[in-house]
């Protein structure tokens, strides 16, 4: 290569290395190197301990708690966004019949995705106070006075979703499905207009019901996405931070008394609340060796034969 | 308000109509059957979509009292003082923060991101592959990761709670996400053009900015929404970095962080509908650019996870 060239490339790659190396990498290995300290922020002296960090961790049993707390959240939303955001492209692209017998979507498929996708430009700070209002302990919210109307809650004892140990976590779950299937959903769609339309028509043909054509048909087809949309809700559900944050009591969240704590608001009390820097990097630690670990866990239990079309 | 009714109107896209009538089948029973099953659930997630939100919206109208005795109460007064009120409580200028943020942070990503992603996909040179993938690696690892250590490099460039700060974080936050989708765009491009405007004489530089940056277009369209989307309604990062450092440093909240700050500061007593105000008011761009660009931002989004 010419030198003006290697002078080009090196020009172009300059800032964004530089911006990138600065602000992301080089923190990254740094939490690494801190989680083995006792630093606690403010002062610049600290004192290497080795592992004890790792020891305090897995003995702090709020910790401990949030990492079951991150694991149901890894267990159902994935399994109720999939479900959900598949049925609903299934209906939307062939789970209509036209009256000269074709396979499309039903009706007013393309007025569903425009509602259905709205929530995903919404950000999660909007969210937080739009179903902090939803789910209000007292008749004002709109879950306790619906109930009310239909007579399930009574008018003294309205349910506290947020500070119920039982409710919280479900009720954190159902925000996030209300926000994420509309994503898979044409998530879904964009994979399932690429299957071939003869094929629908051709099971139709031959006998297969709607229900057939999607087991048999559908989800073969999609297991590629359906993966990659696990993997991704997956992340989500390690993270949390900002639902929780936000609409459970608390510094940081985590109420009613840890019930709905996760380890990324444990990590973020520890190091803007309590200052114990050192702590919390290596809780971002485990979290990332958690988070790789699933990932590879998850590719590999649904891996499937591709199939080719 | 009239912006989100608007939603509620059906304005279905038009379907592809097959061109092949095929025989209607023997399914016409379990048709009907399904059809009105698979309708009533889509409408009802679709009332489950739009009604908390008109019911947020139409209850910035009500007063506190009204808020907190029934749920579904018809506001008293139409009045809009309270939008005036939110804005000036704050909302105002947490969109201007936001606005000038993203002003520099959304152009500067699409320029470096793009300028990095186009040498590592059309030059070769020694150590191309690791580069690409020291990028993309990043995207791997939650941002928890480095939060700690983050908060001290800005803090040691001395740019905690300042606009060039959260900048250049937002730049290089959104680096492996643009570096690797623009990498494949800039792939796809015809060597043919290239290689025209070089024997032109234009040089390596002029080539990118005048032939190929103008190529690719779509993708450039694609990841800046996608990138607009992702830095309007970051939340975590200027939690940490744009908190006041002093008595006299003056708040510069963005527009999420300033909704939960608000909404920390009414409690449940004083003036919820301020807060409701409020993020109306930040859900009507959200909705307008939504409904303007509707495609192009599914696609956007969605373009993230697929390849």
């Amino acid at each position: 290569m010419r030198k003006g060239q290697y002078r080009f490339v090196a020009g172009f790659l300059l800032v964004p290395v530089a911006l990138y190396l600065i602000f992301v990498i080089w923190p990254y290995i740094q939490t690494f190197g801190y989680s083995l300290t006792d630093w606690k922020g403010q002062s610049q002296t600290f004192d290497f301990v080795g592992l004890d960090n790792y020891k305090a961790l897995f003995q702090d049993d709020i910790f401990t708690d949030a990492i079951w707390h991150n694991i149901l959240f890894l267990v159902f939303i994935p399994v109720i966004t999939i479900l959900l955001a598949l049925f609903f492209a299934f209906m939307l692209n062939v789970g209509g019949r036209s009256k000269a017998g074709g396979v499309r979507g039903v009706a007013g498929s393309g007025f569903y995705k425009i509602v259905f996708f709205f929530p995903q430009v919404l950000s999660l700070a909007i969210l937080a106070v739009l179903f902090g209002a939803v789910y209000r302990s007292d008749t004002g919210g709109m879950l306790n006075g619906f109930l009310l109307k239909l007579g399930i809650v009574d008018a003294d004892h309205p349910v506290e979703w947020l500070n119920e140990p039982d409710f919280v976590l479900w009720a954190l779950i159902a925000v996030v499905v209300w926000h994420g299937v509309g994503f898979y959903l044409v998530l879904f769609s964009a994979a399932m207009q690429s299957v071939p339309r003869d094929i629908y028509e051709a099971a139709l043909i031959d006998g297969a019901g709607r229900a057939q054509s999607f087991f048999r048909i559908t989800l073969p087809l999609l297991w590629d996405t359906v993966q990659t949309a696990w993997v991704y809700l997956g992340i989500a559900a390690m993270d949390m931070f900002i639902l929780v944050s936000t609409m459970t009591s608390g510094e940081f969240g985590g109420g009613p008394d840890h019930h709905s704590e996760v380890m990324a608001t444990v990590m973020m009390r520890n190091f803007l609340y309590y200052g114990k820097s050192g702590y919390a990097c290596a809780m971002g630690v485990v979290m990332l060796l958690l988070t790789l670990i699933l990932s590879v866990v998850m590719l590999r239990a649904t891996r499937r034969d591709r199939i080719e079309f | 308000m009239s912006a989100l009714t608007k939603e509620t109107s059906p304005a279905p896209a038009p379907r592809p109509v097959d061109k092949e009538p095929v025989r209607a089948g023997e399914h016409r029973g379990e048709g009907v059957v399904l059809n009105v099953f698979s309708h009533g659930f889509l409408a009802v997630w679709a009332l489950l979509i739009v009604l908390p939100l008109l019911w947020l919206v139409l209850s910035s109208f009500k007063t506190d009292a009204q808020i907190g005795g029934s749920a579904f109460g018809w506001p008293e007064h139409w009045s809009l003082d309270v939008f005036s009120r939110a804005w000036d409580k704050g909302i105002g200028d947490y969109f201007l923060n936001t606005v000038i943020v993203l002003v520099f942070s959304v152009p500067l990503t699409m320029l470096f991101g793009s300028m990095a992603a186009y040498v590592l996909a059309r030059y070769r040179f020694w150590g191309n592959r690791l580069l690409y993938y020291f990028f993309v690696a990043g995207a791997m690892f939650p941002v928890f990761l480095a939060l700690v250590p983050l908060f001290f490099m800005v803090k040691r460039l001395d740019m905690l709670n300042t606009y060039q700060g959260l900048i250049l974080v937002y730049v290089a936050y959104s680096m492996p996400f643009t570096v690797f989708f623009m990498h494949a765009f800039f792939r796809t491009l015809p060597t043919a053009v290239f290689e025209a405007a070089i024997l032109d004489g234009a040089s390596h530089t002029r080539t990118f900015f005048q032939v190929m940056l103008p190529m690719a277009k779509p993708g450039l369209i694609s990841v800046g929404i996608f990138n607009t989307l992702g830095q309007w309604n970051q939340f975590i990062l200027p939690t940490v970095l744009m908190q006041p450092q002093s008595g006299d440093d003056p708040e510069r909240y963005v527009l999420t962080q300033g909704l939960i700050q608000l909404r920390q500061q009414q409690g449940y007593a004083t003036d919820l509908p301020v807060l409701f105000a409020g993020v109306t008011l930040a859900m009507i761009p959200m909705l307008v650019v939504y409904l303007s660009f509707q495609k192009q931002v599914q696609a956007g989004l969605t373009s993230a996870t697929l390849k």
